[in-house]
């Protein structure tokens, strides 16, 4: 592909999937899919809904197996890890769910406590310094006390991030982080992501469906359909694409090679058979 | 041809049910053991399922044993043995009533709830989010809720029957004017610890480790949509029942020959 980056140097990828297939049951996902992530960047992965972008991330985070392929995270191997080397790399990452995910039971502080009181020893006046410097980063300092119900979608996204970040992990993923906001709030989280990856010195993934915020923010886009990469490279690099696949996504065309329909049968003979 | 198919299917589905929820007994009675070590999480569980099934069992307990004392009465003054009354009330209440029954309120007080808890955290993802912090949600969920239900029942079943004897004895001594110290005395002769207490003890023991690995199971295996949930409720409930009068038959038959 012309408008792919030389990308041979392994040690700067933090994050190497190489020739991955997968299937639901019978519903194929991917059939051959490899990409990488830099080490310090921010990387968009894009693609039309129910390709399969959470998938990935779940083999990332070691949540499902490829049924082929490897997935490399700072040189090991997720699926061929034990439980213990897991739950290791996990201490590693930071996740933000499509649905915050907050935990319902405690409040803002503690949710964001939580993974530093379940993953170490440290004393609870370091413990409150921590949590109180990522709150401050998202701006909700204030807000330490509301429990999860008391909070707007977007206030639950930016604690969500905080969460994520708070054992200050080498690679944070973001699992859509932009729908269902208002503008403010989409713009705030994408401050932030940028922000925090910068200051903390973390790599960063980004899911997403939307083209302009992820162009925003990634210093590197892989755009995914049908199973498959079709297409990498800078945002400007994808801007001015001449693939008729990268074009149709980046303009958010309707028609054209990227098929948007789930598979299913003709229309029309759908409508005739009359089941 | 096609009921067939359907009833493959669904033996299928149910053999692979039972398949998953023994290894999640499995698993949830290994972390068991670690969570013993960070017992102040069990000890919350147990305060929780406590809140929730305290009074309904409390006051359950009384109705029942004042039914008992009524019933009892009716039927020995006939035969003029209305002296033994004491002692029918608490052997009901020890042998069947107490373990049973509390565990039929448990099952739909707290049983339910803990589905619907769990369910509801799968659903909204907090149990995936754990795994990715490095918490294994089975040890920090799943295990303390097991662990407190099942210390819990043998406790509650014995509130129930205390409350029971109580209740018997406020209808047939103070209502019926069966005399006190015959009452208890009665109790006290004819009651045996082993025989009586024990397998009443080790029933609820039983009761209470299958209605909880029930309600944890399908809480764990619920398919997370609000619909899943609702229905795996329902099913903690129904299934957490029947199992329960199900082995009551079948320990009574072998404590009592
Ligand atoms: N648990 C599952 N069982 C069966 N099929 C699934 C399951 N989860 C996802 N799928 C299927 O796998 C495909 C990829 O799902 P995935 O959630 O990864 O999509 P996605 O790219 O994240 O979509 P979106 O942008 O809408 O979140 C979908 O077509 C979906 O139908
Ligand atoms: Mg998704």
């Amino acid at each position: 592909m012309s408008d792919s980056k030389d990308k041979q140097n392994s040690s700067a990828d933090l994050v190497r999937v190489s020739g991955v297939r997968f299937a639901f049951g019978t519903r194929p996902v991917y059939d051959d899919l490899s990409l990488s992530v830099e080490r310090g960047k921010v990387t968009a992965i894009m693609g039309p809904s129910g390709c399969g972008k959470s998938t990935l991330l779940n083999f990332v985070g070691g949540r499902l197996k490829p049924d082929a392929g490897s997935v490399m995270v700072d040189s090991v191997e997720v699926p061929g890890l034990g439980r213990r080397g897991l739950y290791q790399l996990r201490k590693r990452m930071g996740m933000m769910f499509q649905r915050s995910a907050l935990l319902t039971d405690m409040n803002v502080f503690d949710n964001i406590a939580f993974p530093i009181r379940q993953n170490t020893d440290l004393p609870e006046p370091l413990i409150r310094h921590m949590v109180l410097f990522k709150l401050e980063m998202v701006g909700l300092r204030g807000a330490r006390d509301l429990m999860p119900a008391e909070l707007s979608g977007g206030m639950a996204r930016r604690v969500a991030l905080a969460r994520a970040i708070a054992l200050d992990p080498m690679l944070v993923m973001y699992d859509e982080p932009f729908t269902g906001l208002d503008p403010i709030s989409m713009g705030v989280i994408v401050k932030l992501i940028r922000e925090v990856n910068d200051a903390l010195g973390m790599t960063s993934v980004v899911v997403t469906h939307d083209v302009k915020e992820g162009c925003s923010i990634a210093d590197y886009v892989y755009l995914l359909a049908h199973g498959t990469v079709i297409g990498q490279g800078t945002p400007e690099e994808l801007n001015t694409s001449q693939s008729p696949e990268v074009r149709q996504f980046m303009g958010g065309l309707p028609d054209g090679p990227v098929g948007y329909h789930y598979p299913a049968d003709e229309f029309v003979s759908d409508l005739f058979t009359g089941a | 041809m096609d009921w067939v198919r359907q009833l493959g299917r669904w033996a299928l589905e149910n053999m692979q049910r039972w398949g998953r929820s023994g290894l999640f007994l499995l698993s949830t009675l290994a972390a068991s053991v670690l969570v013993l070590r960070r017992f102040e999480l069990v000890v919350q569980q147990v305060f929780a399922v406590g809140v929730l099934t305290l009074i309904i069992i409390l006051v359950s307990g009384l109705f029942v044993g004042m039914v008992l004392g009524l019933q009892g009465y009716y039927t020995l003054v006939d035969f003029g043995a209305e002296s033994s009354l004491g002692l029918v009330v608490a052997l009901s209440l020890t042998r069947e009533l107490g373990p049973v029954l509390t565990a039929l309120l448990f099952a739909g007080r707290a049983g339910s709830a803990l589905t619907a808890e769990i369910g509801l955290m799968k659903a909204t993802d907090q149990l995936a989010a754990m795994e990715m912090m490095a918490v294994d949600p089975v040890r920090r969920v799943i295990a303390p809720r097991f662990l407190a239900g099942f210390v819990s029942m043998p406790l509650l079943a014995a509130l129930f029957t205390a409350v029971g004897v109580w209740g018997g004895n406020l209808v047939g001594v103070g209502l019926l004017g069966v005399d006190s110290g015959v009452y208890w005395s009665a109790m006290r002769d004819g009651v045996d610890v082993y025989e009586d207490v024990l397998n009443g003890v080790i029933k609820s023991l039983v009761f209470g480790f299958m209605v909880t690995w029930i309600a944890v199971f399908e809480g764990y295996d619920a398919v997370p949509t609000s619909e899943g949930v609702s229905r795996a409720t329902t099913r903690t409930v129904v299934n957490a029942s029947l199992v329960v009068l199900a082995l009551d038959f079948i320990l009574t038959s072998l404590m009592f020959e």
